[in-house]
């Protein structure tokens, strides 16, 4: 596979609204198609954490991390000249051939979407957060239409577009019932990220699948 | 020899971490297809996960007709493991199978309804079944392991798998319930070890079983305890999912290790060099 493992250094972690910015060194590890996840070791603890990636500059692979629990805490907690395993790229990330694309995202599910922004030209953007506070974060975005809980991305035009998205679970089924081209990305609780544990199965075309083989990336039909 | 444990590995997906391996265990194949538990199936703990999998795995026939002859393609020694939910599904499961190295038999999952068949009876079953070479796994949850490999022993197994995980719960400190959907789960990883060292030292003792050791091994130190505890061979589970590359770095770790005793030195090396396929 072309997905590597490495220890790499931190070269530094910034706050982005509720969230911090890890920003590594990139080693051998190539950044893969955005939508695609690394596995980080999280200090202290047994399993790794799987994120996508957030941006690409040249040398250095970025993550935003929501510090939801002890793993992120402990990701969040990690300072330049640190350093931790990451393994990756994995999984199946989002198919780039489109006509008019539209990103949308929620909340943390705004990861992906800055290097996807790069790669796809800037593309128009909707994100949406549940406060003002998160709505910050919209910063790694520029341009990008900006709503705030009770305002849902799904309230946007988003038909005649190439939707490509990732956010928490409501909006993509909403998504999915409106655009069915839509490229969804998932997530599921991962404990390795390459097929060995089975544990972050979803139903997928009826049958639970493995997301991390699958996905995360999927067709919303 | 180093071995996955069953169910922690699929080398048809990561055939580069199976190849780092003296032999391949497949995950647990029942009579029928199993989908496995609905998600949430995994859960981490202080120094340990659990996960509520439910054996899910493509059914005997799938298995035989679409994974068998894809494994055998890597080239690498294999272990079948055998589940069901009486003797009979694991006789019948063992009798069609050949030409592979050996067969674990499952007889400890968590998370599932166990079968009503004691341990015994299914070696036995499986024992005039076929004659391949009968691994019983067995959990450390028996108030009185060692009789029941006597019993295995005498029942006609040619080996012991010890352990399997131990059921445990973990709660979500939001909702205050349980984070697996399944409730309970089976807890392993280095939490685990103390519990498979037990286990291993009172097997050893009660029969002349050969014993492939497992249950949160991470590291050289590891391995070195559960042979000195009496186990021939030992397995690698829950650290492959954070180190794809673990069999390898346990490998290395294990070459430059030094011990007093000559004889401990020597079983120890077996494990530093990988068999050739």
């Amino acid at each position: 596979m072309a997905s590597r493992r490495e220890r790499l250094r931190v070269l530094g972690s910034e706050p982005v609204a509720l969230y911090t910015l890890l920003r590594l060194e990139r080693g051998g590890l190539g950044p893969g198609l955005p939508g695609q996840f690394f596995m980080l070791e999280a200090p202290g603890r047994l399993l790794p954490r799987a994120l996508s990636l957030c941006l690409a500059p040249p040398g250095e692979l970025a993550f935003l991390v929501d510090p939801v629990g002890p793993g992120t805490e402990a990701l969040c907690a990690l300072e330049r000249g640190d350093a931790i395993h990451v393994f990756g790229p994995l999984g199946n990330g989002f198919r780039l051939d489109v006509a008019r694309p539209l990103l949308v995202g929620g909340g943390i599910g705004i990861a992906p979407l800055p290097y996807l922004a790069e790669l796809l030209r800037f593309p128009p953007a909707v994100l949406g957060f549940r406060s003002e506070a998160h709505a910050e974060a919209a910063s790694l975005l520029p341009g990008a239409e900006v709503v705030v809980d009770p305002v849902l991305v799904t309230d946007s035009n988003l038909r005649g577009f190439d939707v490509l998205a990732c956010g928490p679970e409501p909006m993509l089924h909403a998504i999915a019932a409106r655009c069915p081209d839509a490229q969804l990305a998932w997530e599921a609780p991962m404990a390795c990220g390459y097929g060995a544990c089975y544990g972050c199965a979803v139903e997928i075309d009826g049958e639970l699948k493995r997301l991390c083989v699958e996905g995360p990336v999927l067709v919303a039909a | 020899m180093l071995l996955n444990a069953s169910g922690c590995l699929d080398a048809l997906t990561a055939p580069e971490v199976a190849r780092q391996l003296d032999v391949f265990v497949t995950k647990t194949i029942t009579p029928l297809p199993r989908e496995g538990n609905a998600p949430p199936r995994i859960a981490e703990t202080a120094d340990g996960m659990l996960n509520a999998i439910g054996l899910a795995n493509p059914g005997r026939e799938r298995f035989l007709a679409d994974h068998l002859p894809r494994l055998r393609e890597l080239g690498l020694p294999l272990w079948i493991s055998v589940g069901g939910f009486s003797a009979r599904d694991y006789a019948e499961t063992c009798a069609v199978l050949e030409d592979v190295e050996a067969i674990e038999l499952n007889l400890s999952c968590p998370n599932v309804d166990e079968a009503a068949d004691s341990a015994a009876e299914i070696v036995a079953a499986c024992r005039r079944a076929t004659a391949l070479p009968l691994y019983a796994k067995l959990s450390a949850a028996h108030s009185d392991i060692a009789t029941v490999a006597r019993a295995v022993e005498d029942a006609g197994a040619d080996g012991l798998s010890l352990i399997n995980t131990l059921r445990g719960l973990a709660v979500d400190p939001r909702t205050l319930r349980p984070v697996l959907a399944r409730g309970t789960g089976g807890l392993s990883g280095p939490t685990l070890k103390p519990v498979a060292l037990a286990a291993v030292y009172t097997c050893a003792a009660a029969t002349e079983l050969p014993i492939v050791g497992m249950g949160g091994i991470t590291n050289a130190q590891d391995v070195v305890d559960f042979i000195a505890c009496g186990a021939r061979d030992v397995a690698l589970g829950t650290v492959l999912f954070g180190d794809p590359g673990a069999p390898r770095r346990i490998r290395d770790e294990l070459s430059v290790v030094q011990l007093d005793d000559s004889g401990a030195a020597e079983r120890l090396r077996e494990f530093a060099v990988k068999a050739p396929a």
